[in-house]
């Protein structure tokens, strides 16, 4: 049952990504030592049954949930700041009790779950489109292109991810105004998060097609009249997976914890339609008054979420390169 | 008669991995007497350089040493505590590395190495050591070493900081030198100095010495005695003249019948067919049977003992009969 | 040697000007400078004339170079919130952030060194392994939930620490420093723990990798075959050789640790330039953010100079392959 979800995990964080590699390098992955090395960390398997746990909590939030706390008309004021079911103050169905506004936490930490996971997915997804595409023309043109593209990398390279997603927050802030609604400030945080990753993306892609560009069969796809990007996405890029993948894992933790921390510093999603981040700096202002379980039990979910995709980073890197370990 | 410097006897080293134990070297036996140089040669993989690592106590986990004494003048030390044999090392047991660009630490001033290693084993003020590192300098060639005692590693050519690295295994005057390669990575006009240099120490300083390498050329240039190890045996131990004039195991015919000479006219250099098994391989019975072309059953079943031959000793079923019709 | 320190300088100057071209053109193009002073109800004719007189019309070099003229000269502006000038604003700030950058580095150096070294040495010890899970924990920990953690147990729970601000400050010239009164050191603490933390755990990682690669050189294999004491060894030889790249790496994060600052000030009300930041941010306060970039920038490319020029007095390697011309 566990070694159901190694394709499954992976195949949802990287996406589209791992589709593209011939289903044969992706056999052969998985027959080598990595499913070996899979099952001996108890581990890394416990992280990855918490990881597809709460992509499941996710998708299946709808269901699983008591309210839909993105609706107002759901939400009831005489419900505010109810304590956690198993204590004395607390009351069916709030699970882990509500805040402030009458919203259940649990149900806020399902649709929380989901905008994170999302907003992830799709910044890693766009991150890794944007880095492939432009590493793989880096090291294929050369030349002026590849020292542009690389400058602009080594440049970005120099500031933290969340502040480059700060900035360009902001400036698209002060460009739309307030017109923004929360979907789109979802696809800004999407924009945002890709523009600040995908350096890494590049720079794997574009050693790879050092090495590989002069190879004789690259060589011998140009003779037989194969146009350079046919060549560089069938030939190529599969070369490059191994490393992408990994990068992506770890990225996507990345990538959740930069949203939450934009939500969490009041550049994210707003209160009407709360990510984890959200509810953390909703629930932090209710610290002092007792009510942890606002800010407690979303924070927990998030370093939960976090530290379980990093352990399958981890993995993934140490078993698809054994000289780092 | 007086006691071998250095005696190895039946010695065993293991590799432990994920799978099985691997045996490196397997009931190796030898000695070098004061002065003398011993040369050990063979294929990469034949455990010359595991024998020389296992004599200076730096085998390292996940290998150890599983059997056999090594003792050093008399004293026996493969058993000694982790401090002691770290006393012994440097002190009474010098070693050179194949690769001068990277036995030193490129952030430390070659004199500060020396001085080191000098006060850790000799108790000298920190001016006689630096006196002391400035003429080890000057004996193994450096020009000019009051000068270049502050220089950094890499402002000296590879021949020159191999020397540095035969001053910093002199510099306590040890009894053994092992020498790993100690020329393989230099240029063929540096190699010759440096053979040169490691004979003359042997002769001045009476240092027994154990080099090890591939090169014959450089064994029969320097060596009293030789040995051919192949799969972590000796094949065949005796003076050098006597092995390369008359090989007397197969392995070591072939060894000797691809040297290249001068002398031999145009006949074409030997060759073994196949190559040394690996040690997760090694075939039953006599290591070199499947490449041997004298190979008969005892060969495939029974581990070859070493037999006397004259000034040689030989691990070959040949001689055996040979032995038994002579007695 | 000087030929390679000009070729850095001129880098950093390169990347000072493409900086400079993002933040005027954020500050340019990014909301109308006019319309942040006038009134709704100013007619067209009154907003041209603003405009003129800010030379908003100029062509497009000539407002570069006197944006980069004026940004040299540290004059950024005025704050579209605070109505004062943004290098006024900054400059009260700095200092916050600069202590605090500065004590969680030194935090994070001292432990993640110590744990590093010991973890390369132990690798199998109970303790290497409990570092290893607390380096996960570290990494993965999002900033703020520690910040919020640690307050949870050291202000509301126990009561020991304040949970925001600064505490008392003394002012030397015009620096104010928190570091020499007990309730500004105890308002240090735990912004500083916070913000240090990601950078132990990166550090000490660094440190572990770095130090097992040079256990396994040949140099300290012959340092040992020479009978050298294993203290020697470690701590002499295999320690010098790991902190050299650690030591840069560690440089070159001061810079993100400013960044990161942004995210402990705002936990911790901590009223520093990462504060005003986030502030500006919310409030669209474009002079602030561009003013901000540039300053962050110059300080980021100011210390990756010194560590690149640092670098080659510490390696003796560099220091003569860079005097020869490659």
């Amino acid at each position: 049952m566990t070694e159901a979800l190694v394709p499954h995990t992976t195949e949802t964080s990287t996406g589209g990504a791992a589709a593209h590699s011939s289903p044969g390098w992706f056999r052969r992955a998985l027959e080598s030592d990595i499913l070996y090395s899979f099952r001996r960390s108890r581990l890394t398997m416990v992280a990855a049954v918490v990881t597809a746990l709460f992509f499941l909590l996710a998708i299946f939030a709808p269901l699983l949930a008591v309210q839909n706390p993105f609706d107002p008309s759901q939400l009831e004021l005489m419900n505010s700041r109810i304590a956690p079911l198993w204590t004395a103050d607390g009351q069916s169905p709030f699970l882990l009790g509500t805040d402030e506004q009458g919203r259940d936490v649990f149900s806020a930490i399902l649709y929380g779950l989901r905008i994170s996971l999302t907003v992830g997915v799709l910044g890693v997804l766009f991150a890794g489109t944007l880095g492939i595409m432009l590493g793989l023309i880096a090291g294929y043109v050369g030349g002026a292109v590849d020292g542009l593209i690389m400058r602009i990398a080594d440049v970005q390279l120099t500031f933290p991810a969340i502040l480059i997603a700060l900035l360009i927050n902001g400036v698209v802030k002060s460009i739309f105004g307030n017109r923004l609604d929360a979907t789109s400030t979802l696809a800004v945080l999407v924009f945002a998060i890709g523009l600040s990753f995908w350096v890494q993306y590049a720079r794997t892609v574009r050693g790879s097609v050092m090495v590989e560009k002069n190879k004789d069969y690259v060589a011998a796809a140009q003779l037989i009249g194969l146009p350079a990007p046919v060549i560089m996405l069938r030939h190529v890029l599969p070369n490059a997976m191994g490393p992408i993948l990994v990068i992506a894992t770890i990225n996507l933790a990345l990538a959740i914890i930069t949203e939450a921390t934009l939500s969490f510093l009041g550049s994210g999603m707003p209160d009407t339609m709360p990510s984890l981040g959200t509810l953390i700096r909703i629930g932090n202002n209710y610290l002092f008054s007792g009510e942890w379980w606002i800010v407690a039990f979303p924070g927990f979910a998030l370093a939960a979420l976090i530290l379980s995709i990093n352990l399958l980073g981890d993995w993934l890197r140490d078993a698809l390169n054994p000289k780092l370990r | 008669m007086t006691e071998p410097v250095l005696s190895v006897r039946n010695l065993q080293v293991e590799f432990i991995t994920r799978r099985s134990v691997l045996r490196a070297i397997d009931g190796v036996s030898f000695d070098i007497a004061k002065g003398e140089v011993l040369g050990v040669v063979g294929e990469s993989g034949a455990g010359k350089s595991v024998t020389g690592l296992a004599v200076i106590g730096l085998i390292d986990p996940p290998g150890r040493i599983a059997g056999g004494e090594i003792y050093l003048s008399g004293v026996r030390i493969d058993n000694l505590p982790q401090e002691e044999m770290r006393r012994l090392r440097g002190k009474r047991i010098g070693m050179i590395f194949q690769d001068p660009l990277t036995s030193l630490n490129p952030l430390y001033r070659i004199g500060d190495q020396l001085i080191e290693t000098i006060r850790t084993h000799l108790n000298l003020s920190e001016s006689a050591a630096r006196k002391r590192a400035i003429d080890l300098l000057a004996e193994v060639g450096i020009p000019a070493p009051d000068k270049r005692i502050d220089a950094y590693p890499h402002e000296f050519s590879g021949g020159m900081r191999q020397r540095v690295v035969i001053a910093l295994a002199i510099c306590a005057e040890p009894e053994l030198i092992i020498a790993d390669e100690p020329t393989t990575a230099l240029d063929v006009s540096v190699q010759a100095q440096i053979i040169t240099l490691i004979k003359r120490l042997g002769r001045d300083h009476g240092t027994a010495v154990m080099l090890v390498t591939h090169d014959m050329g450089v064994i029969a240039e320097t060596s009293a005695r030789v040995a051919v190890m192949y799969s972590g045996r000796i094949a065949e131990i005796g003076p050098v003249q006597d092995v390369v004039q008359h090989p007397l195991h197969p392995y070591a015919k072939g060894l000797m019948g691809a040297i290249p000479t001068l002398a031999s006219d145009a006949r074409r250099l030997m060759q073994i067919p196949g190559s040394m098994p690996r040690l997760s391989a090694i075939p039953t019975g006599c290591a070199f049977n499947p490449r041997c072309e004298f190979a008969f059953d005892r060969c495939r079943v029974e581990r070859p003992e070493p037999i006397r031959q004259g000034a040689q000793a030989v691990a070959c079923h040949l001689y055996d009969a040979a032995a038994e019709t002579a007695a | 040697m000087l030929a390679f320190t000009l070729r850095r300088a001129i880098q950093a100057i390169g990347v000072m000007i493409a900086v400079g071209i993002i933040s005027f053109s954020m500050f340019r193009f990014a909301g109308d400078p006019v319309n942040q002073i006038v009134a709704i109800d100013t007619s067209a004719a009154e907003r041209a004339e603003i405009r003129h007189s800010l030379g908003l019309d100029d062509p497009f070099p000539v407002q570069f170079s006197r944006y980069f003229i004026n940004a040299a000269q540290f004059k950024f502006g005025v704050s579209y919130q605070f109505r004062q000038p943004v290098a006024s604003l900054l400059k009260e700030r700095m200092p916050a952030t600069l202590e605090l950058a500065t004590c969680a580095t030194i935090l994070a150096m001292v432990f993640g060194i110590l744990m590093g070294v010991y973890s390369a040495l132990r690798r199998d010890s109970f303790l290497a392994k409990v570092f290893q899970a607390v380096s996960l924990v570290g990494i993965s920990l999002p900033t703020f939930l520690i910040g919020i953690l640690l307050i949870y147990l050291f202000s509301v729970t126990l009561g020991w620490l304040p949970s925001f601000g600064r505490g008392e400050v003394v002012h030397i010239g015009w620096w104010t420093t928190g570091l020499l009164t007990v309730s500004g050191l105890k308002a240090l603490v735990m912004p500083a723990i916070t913000l240090g933390l990601f950078q132990m755990t990166l550090i000490m990682r660094l440190v572990r990798a770095e130090m097992l690669e040079v256990l396994r050189t040949d140099y300290i294999r012959f340092a040992r075959a020479r009978g050298l004491t294993t203290r020697a060894i470690h701590f002499g030889h295999a320690l010098k050789n790991t902190l050299v790249p650690v030591i840069t790496v560690a440089g070159l994060q001061f810079g993100s640790v400013i960044a990161f600052a942004i995210i402990t000030e705002t936990v911790f009300q901590w009223p520093g330039m990462g504060l005003l930041f986030v502030q500006a941010v919310q409030n669209v306060d474009i002079p602030i953010m561009a003013a901000y970039l540039l300053v962050v920038s110059l300080i980021f490319v100011t210390i990756n100079l010194i560590v690149d020029i640092l670098y080659t007095v510490v390696d003796p390697r560099l220091r003569s392959t860079i005097s020869r011309p490659a």
